[in-house]
């Protein structure tokens, strides 16, 4: 009954999205009022509907219906209550249903928040987000289905359906078969939802920007009326993709948070090219610059956001053969190469509009740093995209597979890292236009020899590594260079207003808050870096099997295993838990519990490991193995992982600076509803 | 890499200075290509069959192989001392067509493991010994071939066809 009911909302609201397109295209082409309203309307209509869907499905999940395929493939009645919620974007069906609840949601903010003042762009912003939408209301409805039923047909195979298939008997199995283990974590309550919401928010500036196209607008206001939702798009992406790294440092036990997996790189390819979208964009708005360049980028990451989806979603990563049998790779396929084709279109039709209202003057000049900035972001997406699709490419291309691993995507994109870095610290003292090199070389000497400093003293320390030092050595450099920017705003508005220096700070960021919101996320990258450097260069690890008390030295602690549980727990899993003691430089520091869990019903082992953290380092224990205690002991693999806390700690720095840059400018905003209500009637 | 000649083309210095650029974009992008070219080939991995690798047998030595085949229970050897396993696999195909044919994975896995002529491999590995290798699992081995015939794994990922139809990353397993 509920099943049928999320069914046919879905139904409806793919007719009112493919209404709300077509409406509001024509209401455009022939200038009628009363068509776009309608487009509108049912453009917010599609709001309730899914989230009428979702709730079905939520529903469902948490009353154990397992008659359905996709309640009985996510959960089972051990599951706890917060993951039986979360198990709605646990499976392919689900997600993709989730993905259109967010976009309804978007598509109604963005209708609700900007009717009035962008009435030019909203007949076509409503036919993009509409087809966005469509498209994948329709792949829920037609292909990955969530509410289909589990039925037996003739010859005893099980299959799911909406009706009941020809002399099929329903089927009411007594349990599900769970979620998988590695996403029964609380992570999962958030690392999913934030990288959606981060991959939907691009679909505004990128609708605004069709829109723009389609209206042969080449001002930048398109960009304007999106920055917000840019940067907490961009925000809510960045903090999937460090949050995804924690999980996996918590979760999947091998040491590290980063393995350049296929799933990770399609969540990092929009990153970077709307990271190089948020710096290149405002060049367009102080300079008149780059306008198709912006276009380029906000299509590409458009492009990318789909391509992620369809990169997790559609089986061609395990092979380009089983994408070919999977139903929604091929669509995703067509999607993305018609949305990017016709978007290359309308971008080449107003090619000769977009002309930059001046030109780059001189080669030393913040205009050209922006651009280095583009060209190095775009080329590390193109390394990653090159590694990510490679696999598909040789195997089509020759039927040989060759895949790339870690070692690829750190050999290639580590020296394009550290320029950009390094360019980071230079290019906020670069001066606009023309920079003379004299000035930046000032500006530049003491952070130069305070990075020199480091180095020496890191050197003098013992450390020979050429890359850690050079490493350590740029985020110095840029900390300084970023600090020096702090120091010279507050002293110059001291001297200026005679305020106190706190006072002059905290004015100094609310006066301009983007700019200073802009380098406490660099400072947060500095502080990443530094944890990056460190946990790269060296982790050290060893391994070995002990009986209780004995003992493994690693570095300058020692791990002593004291002893082992067995247990079970309510929800299904069979715990073996060790308690070990470690001891640093022979004092007792702390006592660790790795865990195995081990799901009885699916057979599937967990390892949890021990961590001791700190800001210098963590000590990383797991189980590996276990035997009944008499036999052997139990199996210890342990990681000393330096500074690896200052990726999570600048990760917090990270929200902050993005929280500064985007919060709302209250005297901006009316400055533009004025601008806009007084152009309004003109319009339309 | 489209994007970025594209973007060549998308800023219009003055037609003096317009060479500087050019020149300077397509040294990054060279600089660019060049990474990625070496670092390929210094990391590319060729993706074997068992089949594969034994008809290929000397010409393979000393090149980054990955290979995949199904576990034999009974030839697994673990010394806890050294933490050194040796186990066999037999050929598995890799075509997906060829897997869904016998059945799934699960059931090609089956089917390999107890064909008496099936081509197979030895394996070494140092390490815990995963709990996931067992008979009948596929394993997924990342190393080098030795001029003895064993591969050598650096890596090893071990996957028992789980229920699940979750996708997990890589990493997750073995």
């Amino acid at each position: 009954m509920l099943a049928n009911l999320g069914y046919f909302a879905l139904v409806i609201a793919l007719a009112a999205a493919v209404y709300a397109a077509v409406m509001a295209g024509l209401a455009a082409d022939r200038h009628k009022p009363a068509w776009l309203a309608s487009a509108r309307h049912a453009a917010l209509l599609t709001w309730p509907l899914t989230t009428l869907a979702c709730l079905a499905l939520i529903a469902l999940l948490l009353t154990d219906q397992y008659q359905l395929e996709y309640v009985h493939s996510v959960t089972s009645r051990a599951m706890p209550l917060y993951l039986k919620v979360t198990a709605l974007w646990g499976g392919q069906a689900g997600s993709l249903l989730f993905w259109s609840w967010l976009m309804s949601t978007f598509t109604g903010a963005a209708l609700l928040r900007k009717w009035d003042r962008d009435r030019a762009f909203m007949p076509f912003v409503i036919v993009v987000m509409m087809i966005t939408l469509g498209f994948f209301i329709g792949l829920v409805v037609f292909f990955e289905n969530p509410f289909v039923r589990l039925w037996q047909v003739a010859n005893g195979e099980v299959v799911g359906s909406m009706l009941a298939p020809a002399g099929g008997l329903a089927l009411l199995p007594a349990d599900g078969r769970g979620l998988n283990p590695l996403l029964r974590h609380p992570g999962m309550i958030v690392h999913p939802p934030m990288l959606y919401i981060g991959f939907v928010s691009f679909v505004v500036p990128y609708a605004f920007a069709m829109a723009a196209l389609i209206t042969r607008r080449a001002d930048d206001e398109w960009i304007r009326t999106t920055r917000r939702w840019t940067l907490v798009g961009w925000l809510f992406l960045s903090l999937g993709l460090i949050m995804g790294g924690r999980w996996a440092y918590d979760v999947l036990g091998w040491g590290g948070y980063w393995g350049w997996d296929p799933v990770e790189n399609a969540a990092f390819l929009p990153w970077l090219t709307a990271t190089a979208f948020l710096h290149s964009v405002m060049i367009q708005e102080k300079r008149g610059m780059l306008k198709k360049w912006n276009m380029v980028l906000i299509i590409l990451t458009y492009a990318l956001v789909i391509f992620g989806t369809f990169l997790t979603r559609s089986g061609v990563l395990s092979s380009v053969h089983a994408f070919a049998q999977s139903a929604i790779g091929p669509s995703f396929f067509a999607f993305i190469a018609l949305t990017f084709v016709a978007s290359m279109y309308l971008l080449f039709r107003e090619w000769d509009h977009l002309r930059g209202e001046r030109q780059l003057d001189s080669l030393l000049s913040r205009e050209t740093a922006f651009l280095l900035n583009n060209l190095l972001f775009l080329g590390i997406a193109a390394v990653v995209f090159w590694g990510t699709v490679f696999p598909m490419i040789s195997e089509l291309a020759t039927g040989q597979t060759i895949t790339v691993g870690p070692p690829f995507y750190n050999q290639a994109t580590g020296p394009l890292f550290a320029a950009l870095v390094f360019l980071m610290g230079v290019a906020p003292l670069v001066a606009w236009r023309q920079a003379s090199a004299r000035q930046l070389g000032r500006l530049l000497r003491v952070p130069f020899v305070g990075a020199l400093l480091v180095v020496a003293g890191l050197m003098l320390a013992g450390i020979r590594n050429w890359g850690a030092l050079l490493g350590f050595g740029i985020s110095a450099f840029v900390a300084l260079t970023t600090l020096f920017e702090f120091w010279r705003g507050t002293r110059a508005r001291m001297r200026a207003t005679g305020e106190k220096p706190l006072a002059a700070f905290v004015t100094l960021i609310g006066r301009n808050r983007r700019r200073y919101g802009g380098y406490t996320i660099h400072l947060a990258v500095v502080i990443m870096t530094i944890g990056i450097v460190g946990s790269n260069f060296f982790q050290i690890e060893t391994q070995g099997q002990l009986k209780p008390g004995e003992q493994l030295t690693l570095g300058r602690y020692v791990v002593t295993f004291d002893g082992l549980d067995e247990f079970f727990t309510e929800d299904g899993r069979q715990v073996a838990r060790a308690t070990v003691s470690v001891y640093r430089d022979g004092r007792f520091i702390s006592q660790l519990h790795p865990r195995r869990d081990f799901y009885v019903d699916s057979g599937q082992p967990m390892t949890i490991p021990g961590v001791r953290s700190t800001i210098e380092d963590d000590v990383y224990v797991l189980l590996v193995t276990w035997e009944p205690l008499a036999a052997n002991g139990a199996t210890f693999k342990i990681y000393v992982n330096p500074l690896v806390n200052w990726v999570w700690a600048g990760g917090g720095v990270f929200i902050l600076g993005t929280l500064v840059a985007a919060w709302p400018d209250a005297a901006e905003a009316r400055r533009r509803l004025a601008a806009a209500v007084a152009a309004a009637p003109a319009r339309l | 890499m489209a994007e970025t000649t594209v973007g060549s083309q998308a800023f219009a210095p003055r037609s003096g200075g317009r060479a500087k650029f050019l020149v300077g974009g397509l040294l990054i992008i060279a600089a660019i290509v060049y990474l990625v070219v070496t670092s390929l080939s210094s990391t590319a991995q060729y993706f074997y069959t068992v089949d594969e690798i034994q008809a290929k047998g000397a010409s393979l030595v000393g090149k980054n192989l990955r290979a995949s085949g199904a576990v034999l229970g009974d030839t697994i050897t673990y010394d806890a001392k050294t933490l050194t396993i040796t186990f066999d696999v037999v050929h598995v195909s890799n075509d997906a067509a060829d897997v869904e044919a016998a059945g799934g994975l699960a059931a090609a896995l089956h089917n390999a493991a107890s064909d008496p002529n099936a081509t197979r491999m030895t394996v070494v590995y140092v390490g815990p010994k995963p709990d996931l290798l067992q008979n009948e699992a596929q394993a997924i081995v990342t190393g080098k071939l030795g001029e003895d015939g064993v591969f050598y794994a650096d890596e090893l990922l071990l996957k028992c066809p789980t229920r699940y139809e979750e996708a997990v990353p890589a990493q997750a397993e073995g």
